[in-house]
């Protein structure tokens, strides 16, 4: 049985949502494959445990993202269960292979079993759909929902150098400004709602995060009401679906659609001053208290700790 | 050649959503809208139809309920409309993608505008799976697009933060939300929708052959419920909240 895995670049190295991957790999048996585009990160897949093989993919079409041309490239690759990551990109790439090997797609998996038994979130996080499928296939699977394999493997590295005509032209690349780590990317996310007041005192919830190494979220209203909080930190349905260790929600409600974003993280601490607010309905701990209150005092103890 | 907007009927995302036996209650839902990046799609077609690129078709591919959809985006201006009748609830991708792809192919669109994903599956598959089809240049995460010269202009989130990328025909272009307002009918637009004809038709006047579906959806539960949690009063106990979550939780 093959299994073909998209590895996921994060600049110049491999994704650690890569490590899952193979992971997740590993549970079902079988022979993985691992396609690093553009040659990202090839010598690190090679050394996790459980990989057979390693192609780096060096032709000129992966110097910018196109998921038209890498497709083309690698779906003649892409043997058996297709493996990527239900990144934004991952999913463009998954469902243009998909389509070229003319196979079904199932994006952001959070389960996996053998005989292909998969499970993933659906109307956002409403109701869990169970499917079945055979090969070929492709999923994307949700990051952090897979245990990630241990590296002391040792693959083969193969180069590939084909390349195909490229249709979208990067004209421009325009860089956020200092912008904080990714939600997406953290094991732990401290986030405001309109609670927080004014947009300002975020700056409150950035030093707490700087404590402890997290990403500062935003619940819809807070980005709707305020220009200065921006789309990219927005939780929830409109926005980015996060899996953290720990979640962290000030001054944030609960509505639905915000829940609907951040309802399967592992552990959920929720500050809020009113005691019926909805997010108290899914948090593991729950303190009932004003920002002003309790933020500073999560900064001292959370100080405390080392 | 025309510009095309995909749209997608769901259950508002206000709605709840019930499981009966092993499937979702479609039935039961409340209120049914348009899925909200295909709203953005929409007005970046609009504006795409003003500034000259072509004359502006919707389509979906739903049930009967899905026509009202299809109005509504007449009210602001779409020129035509097509509704494809199926029950896509059991679907896999690639069925909806050939379905999609023969109602572009009817209209002779060679401009696709869609959502980066429905509120309801939230796949993200349908747009760069029919670009891959029609062999059409694919843009994701889409915030904006505009005319330039012959083909489009475009800004796209990337790994860094955006970038602005060129592609001309055929394209499709797949949104994420946008900073633009979106346009509410007016009393004339209503007005006008109501004399437009949606045109209807089947899978089988597209001439498809539909394939069996590859993925079988063995069913739907409600997401399991979390057991209650801990709750203290007063910033006082923030101490024993991190106290838990380093001995209790392990997380920090």
């Amino acid at each position: 049985m093959e299994i073909t895995i998209i590895a996921e670049a994060s600049g110049k190295g491999l994704h650690p949502v890569t490590e899952q991957l193979v992971g997740a790999a590993s549970s079902l048996g079988g022979v993985i494959t691992v396609l690093c585009p553009g040659g990202v990160g090839s010598n690190d897949a090679s050394e996790i445990s459980g990989v057979s093989k390693v192609i780096s993919l060096q032709g000129d079409c992966f110097s910018s993202f196109d998921s038209g041309s890498w497709s083309a490239v690698m779906a003649p690759l892409s043997q058996g269960m297709v493996m990527a990551s239900s990144s934004p990109s991952g999913r463009e790439l998954g469902a243009q292979i998909a389509s070229k090997i003319g196979a079904p797609i199932v994006q952001d998996i959070t389960g996996i079993e053998p005989g292909y038994k998969v499970t993933r979130s659906v109307y956002s996080g409403k109701a869990v759909e169970t499917s079945s499928l055979t090969t070929p296939c492709v999923v994307t699977l949700r990051q952090n929902a897979f245990e990630g394999a241990s590296g002391g493997g040792s693959a083969e590295v193969v180069v590939v150098d084909n390349s195909t005509e490229v249709s979208v032209a990067v004209k421009e690349a325009i860089a956020k400004a200092g912008e904080r780590m990714d939600v997406s990317d953290a094991e732990i996310i401290i986030s405001g709602g309109r609670g927080m007041g004014e947009p300002s005192n975020f700056s409150h919830l950035n030093e707490v995060a700087d404590v402890i190494g997290a990403a500062v979220g935003a619940s819809r209203a807070a980005v709707d009401t305020w220009d200065e909080i921006p789309h990219s930190m927005q939780v929830g349905q409109t926005g980015k679906t996060v899996n953290p260790t720990l979640y962290i929600a000030v001054g944030i409600s609960g509505a639905i659609q915000h829940l609907a974003g951040m309802r399967s993280s592992k552990y959920i601490v929720a500050i809020n001053k009113d005691p019926d607010a909805p997010i108290f309905g899914v948090a593991d701990y729950g303190i009932v208290a004003t920002w002003e209150e309790a933020l500073p005092a999560l900064k001292e103890e959370l100080g405390k700790l080392s | 050649m025309k510009i095309a907007v995909l749209l997608k009927q769901v259950p508002d995302t206000t709605a709840k959503i019930a499981v009966s036996g092993d499937r979702v209650d479609h039935a039961s839902v409340a209120k049914w809208s348009t899925s909200p990046y295909d709203e953005y799609a929409l007005e970046y077609a609009l504006q795409l139809k003003e500034a000259g690129a072509g004359d502006l078709v919707a389509i979906t591919c739903g049930p009967d309920r899905a026509a009202k959809m299809l109005t509504d985006a007449a009210a602001v201006g779409v020129d035509s409309m097509l509704h494809v009748v199926a029950d896509t609830a059991e679907m896999d991708s690639k069925q909806i993608q050939s379905i999609l792809v023969a109602a572009i192919n009817h209209c002779e669109a060679d401009v696709i505008l869609c959502g980066k994903q429905a509120a309801d599956t939230n796949s993200g598959s349908t747009g760069p799976g029919i670009a891959s089809l029609m062999g059409a240049a694919c843009v994701g995460m889409v915030s904006e697009v505009t005319v330039e010269g012959d083909g489009f202009s475009a800004l796209r989130a990337s790994s860094v933060g955006n970038e602005r990328v060129s592609v001309s025909r055929p394209c499709l272009f797949a949104f994420d939300k946008a900073s633009t307002e979106l346009r509410r009918p007016n009393v004339k637009g209503i007005m006008m929708a109501k004399r437009k004809v949606i045109e209807t038709v089947s899978t089988d006047d597209l001439g498809i052959n539909l394939e069996e579906s590859q993925v079988n959806i063995v069913s739907h539960d409600s997401p399991p419920e979390k057991p209650p949690g801990q709750k203290f009063e007063g910033a006082d106990s923030v101490r024993t909240v991190v106290l838990k979550l380093r001995e209790e939780a392990n997380v920090i």
